[in-house]
């Protein structure tokens, strides 16, 4: 069969089967396939947001290639009535307008689900466990609209007007969503909605719907929002006071310093001056990147820098240095997929090692862990009270899947503490001393006390250096004096431990198998529990959210039998930590981790815990 | 009766002890050592608050010279070529700081030179002194990118790559204030520091300052034989004050007027001035012949006011952001609100 055949002509026996379905309404994943910088970013986000605004629980991913224009791109859309969001393995709906992947797309629509694609794509249509329905894209858009260039773009729109009458997608919802999109732009609007309407005419007139999936209004999704991770975490760096950001392009994590440069404008102007309170720079490479932030925080000012992997990589010195001078600094690490520029647009939890013990020689520092948008948010103003109380660098650990892709939160919470500005001494309180030492332990958490450069005192002035110093910040190679220095910073990362937010723990009664997972994961390791229960699997859960890990973990595998960690890298990483911080209970802990460059499925959790499960039980 | 203090003091009242920083720790008679001294001298003329002064470095011996002045001041000892990337953060955050780096020519012209270039590109304000002695002395003896091409020495054998002009360098990336001095010329050294701390961006000064133990050796053009000898100053000039009065008495046309940003002056004697050094072509023209030549030529090569440095560019003119207070820092309850509502 040829895909430029007439619809009527392929409605054969087994599409009047396949049309005697019940409906399945409210889930299903759609994958749409087009080439990389066609403008189908607007038509995805388009129909997320159609069915968010209908209420019901969606997520889309956008599963790029590292380019500009012309390779190919996939945008995934899953919606599902019982809120699991995360990626699915296969999807039900796929759309097609890019032909040199329109056999791969072809074959991997789930069984029983549809395939759409533009009517010049010549494929052999071989299936008959799915619906088939060819679109004249190319007319359409051309009727359309006659600037060519535009053509390209409109084109995308034809399959949101024609996914929208099979489906049963609002067109009022997908107009919100468009105006959404163009920030209420009317023209613009207009325009895209001329050719949805037109495919949805045309869907209504020329197809016959064989498959069984369909939308219905529900309220799952009254008072959320929708939102991306780095403009969560930018929007808390905001909230958390930066005043200054330096940063270096780098995918995934250019959106936070866009959004930091998106919104600093319009809530950090001052009123009366109209002077900025804040600084952005665009560094010429990480390093610099960081060590702006290092100068920065240095006299004061609530500085951050976001990267990833390779970025991390070039700003270990600077790390080093900023631990052992005690300088606070905020870093956000976006991960993505290495080792090396590795998959620079795909997912991976894979920096948790290098991150934790960034530098040289002793060095260990506290990271954020957020599993959620709100999260990003919440930590993204944490991390600068946290930095600036105990003067070092604080790490969050993001990564591409949660910072570039659209996920429901409820909203945010404003910041419920003031800030925490940490160990700071005035002028004043210098008077009353008379005098101090940078690095003495004055209050045995490990964390001195510092002035801040300009401080109008004789004796606030100190040395900052990475070089071996005393309590004095004096040049010191004497060993007691290092010593002294590094067992009261290993003092200060125990204050860390405690200031660090506890992982959340759901023990379910009788489970003797825990699931430890963290980050972007959350969604699939959710779902992949309910998978398991229904095949008669208990599991408790433990989501960690920061490190260095502590009590509460160790409680968590002491009350289970096995406990698998599930994580996206390839080397178990977390695994590894928690090994070393419950030795005692190593045997009890358990690999499932992955890594392929894409967001974990429940499917891959479920079959790798019940794997697990059949060996322990064989055993 | 009171007793009056016979010691003198500047004009807010400091003494020069007050502009002290610890012993060195170099060798005797390494040129960084007068160049301490300098910098204490031009900062105690000046009447500069100590409290008000970050001071840093990068790695290496020139970068250990920070410690050796203005103990009140704020000291950072950086990473090996990164200190401007750590003043460039400093001195935005707190931008009524003044700062002043010490680097050398293996910090700025090999590890730094591309944080140092971006630096001078963005103009943060400060003063950039270069200790500049063609070789690495902590390492004890390679040669550094700033020696000249066939130059020999007793460990590191011959150099056979030509040099790098960080004068050059700092000129082509738009720096307003390019100057050369030699260590052991301490009135050109001084006058210079103390014009810098006038310019409104980024000062660089690259001045000759011998290593004694690995590269003093008289044919070296790092040497203090060599810059004695060789020495050719490109204009003779004066460093007036902002709030001093011009009362040096030059017939008219013979001197050449130069107004820095804080509204100092720079008075440059016409008729000892082989060069106008508010013409940039006119300066890469002789810092290309002095190349040719293996001249040693010394003075201001360049200044020019004009550009915004990076606080302006950044538009931060009133308070420090380090001096915002917190309920300032943080949007409103109701703002958030507001952004979050459109993302429903």
């Amino acid at each position: 069969m040829i895909a430029s055949v007439q619809p009527s002509q392929q409605a054969g026996l087994h599409e009047e089967t396949l049309a005697s379905r019940s409906p399945v309404v409210n889930d299903f994943s759609i994958m749409v396939a087009t080439k990389n910088g066609s403008g189908s970013q607007t038509a995805n986000t388009t129909l997320l947001r159609a069915l968010f605004k209908m209420g019901i629980p969606v997520s889309g991913k956008n599963l790029f290639p590292s380019n500009i224009q012309g390779m190919p791109t996939w945008y995934t859309i899953r919606a599902n009535k019982n809120g699991f969001v995360a990626r699915r393995p296969h999807a039900e709906i796929v759309v097609t307008l890019n032909p040199a992947t329109a056999l791969e797309d072809y074959q991997s629509v789930q069984s029983g689900g549809f395939f759409m694609y533009a009517d010049d794509i010549k494929l052999p249509l071989s299936r008959s466990d799915i619906s088939h329905y060819p679109i004249p894209v190319k007319k359409l858009a051309t009727e359309n609209e006659k600037e060519p260039k535009l053509r390209t773009y409109v084109a995308n729109m034809v399959y949101v007007g024609a996914l929208a009458q099979l489906l049963g997608i609002d067109l009022a919802d997908i107009e919100s969503a468009l105006l959404f999109h163009f920030k209420g732009k009317r023209k613009p609007v207009e325009s895209n909605m001329k050719v949805v309407r037109l495919a949805h005419e045309w869907a209504a007139e020329n197809l016959i719907k064989t498959d069984p999936f369909r939308v219905e209004r529900m309220n799952a999704t009254e008072g959320l929002i929708m939102i991306d991770g780095n403009t969560a975490g930018a929007l808390g760096a905001i909230y958390g006071g930066v005043t200054f950001a330096a940063w270096y392009p780098i995918t995934p994590a250019t959106g936070l310093a866009d959004a930091l440069n998106h919104f600093l404008p319009q809530l950090r102007t001052d009123p009366q001056t109209g002077a900025p309170t804040y600084a952005v720079v665009q560094a010429e490479d990480e390093l610099a990147a960081l060590g702006m932030v290092v100068g920065a925080g240095w006299v004061g000012a609530r500085a951050m820098t976001s990267t990833s992997g390779p970025g991390i990589s070039l700003m270990t010195e600077f790390t080093g240095l900023a631990y052992f001078a005690e300088v606070p600094a905020v870093i956000w690490d976006v991960q993505r997929v290495g080792p090396s520029t590795g998959m620079p647009t795909r997912v991976s939890q894979g920096d948790v090692l290098k991150v934790y013990f960034l530098g040289h020689g002793d060095t260990k520092h506290p990271c954020y862990i957020p599993g959620n948008v709100k999260e990003c948010f919440e930590f993204g103003w944490r991390a600068f009270d946290l930095a600036e109380r105990l003067q070092t660098p604080v790490f969050v650990l993001s990564d591409l899947d949660l910072g570039m892709n659209q996920w429901m939160s409820e909203p945010f919470d404003y910041p419920d503490q003031p800030m925490d500005r940490g160990k700071v001494l005035s002028a004043e309180d210098l008077k009353r001393l008379g005098g101090f030492a940078r690095y003495r332990d004055v209050d045995g958490d490990g964390i001195g006390y510092r002035t801040l450069p300009g401080t109008d005192h004789p004796l606030a002035a100190y040395f900052a250096r990475g070089t071996g110093h005393n309590e004095r910040a004096q040049l010191s190679e004497r060993p007691e004096d290092w010593e002294n220095n590094m067992v009261r910073l290993a003092r200060k990362f125990e204050t860390a431990r405690r200031l660090m937010p506890k992982p959340i723990a759901e023990y379910v009664e009788g489970a003797e198998v825990g699931i430890i997972s963290y980050g972007s994961a959350d969604p699939a390791v959710q779902e992949a529990r309910a998978m398991l229960a229904e095949a008669g699997l208990k599991t408790s859960y433990l989501r960690l959210r920061a490190l260095p890990l502590e009590q509460t973990t160790t409680e968590f595998i002491a009350a289970h039998r096995r406990c698998y960690v599930v994580e996206l890298n390839s080397d178990a990483q977390m695994l590894q930590l928690l090994r070393l911080h419950a030795p005692e209970y190593a045997t009890r802990l358990h690999a499932a981790n992955h890594s392929d460059g894409l967001p974990l499925t429940a499917e891959w959790i479920s079959t790798a815990v019940q794997a697990g499960e059949g060996s322990a039980n064989r055993a | 009766m009171g007793t009056v203090s016979l010691q003198k003091v500047n004009v807010i009242g400091l003494q020069k002890v007050d502009y002290k920083g610890n012993d060195s720790t170099l060798c005797a008679g390494c040129g960084h050592d007068s160049i301490a001294s300098q910098i204490i001298t031009a900062f105690y003329e000046m009447g500069i608050k100590p409290e008000n002064v970050i001071k840093l470095s990068g790695i290496g011996c020139s970068s250990k010279s920070p410690a050796y002045f203005m103990n009140r001041a704020w000291g950072f000892n950086t990473l090996h070529g990164r200190m401007a990337a750590v003043a460039t953060g400093a001195l935005t955050a707190n931008h009524h700081l003044i700062g002043i780096g010490v680097s050398g020519d293996g910090d700025t012209g090999s590890i730094g030179l591309g944080n140092f270039k971006h630096m001078v590109r963005r103009n943060v304000r400060m003063v950039y002194i270069i200790e500049n002695n063609g070789v690495y002395g902590l390492t004890k003896g390679q040669f550094s990118a700033t020696a000249d091409v066939g130059q020999e020495l007793k460990h590191a054998g011959r150099n056979e790559l030509p040099p790098i002009d960080l004068c050059m360098e700092a000129i082509t990336a738009e720096c307003g204030f390019v100057a050369r001095s030699f260590a052991g010329d301490p009135k050109q050294v001084v006058t210079l520091i103390k014009a810098a701390l006038s310019h409104r961006g980024t000062a660089v000064i690259d001045i000759i300052s011998p290593c004694v133990t690995f590269n003093n050796h008289d044919d070296s053009t790092k040497s203090y034989v060599w810059g004695k000898t060789n020495d050719d100053r490109i204009n003779d000039f004066t460093y007036v004050p902002h709030q001093e009065e011009i009362t040096v008495d030059y017939e008219e046309g013979e001197v050449k007027e130069v107004t820095l940003h804080d509204g100092s002056h720079i008075l440059l004697k016409k008729v000892d001035s082989k060069h106008d050094p508010t013409d940039r072509a006119a300066a890469i023209k002789l810092l290309e012949e002095a190349r040719e030549k293996q001249l040693f030529i010394t003075g201001l090569l360049y200044v020019d006011n004009r550009r915004p440095n990076l606080a302006e560019t950044l538009r931060l003119n009133g308070t420090p952001l380090v001096h915002v207070p917190a309920e300032r820092l943080r949007p409103s309850r109701e703002s958030l609100e507001k952004i979050l509502n459109s993302m429903k």
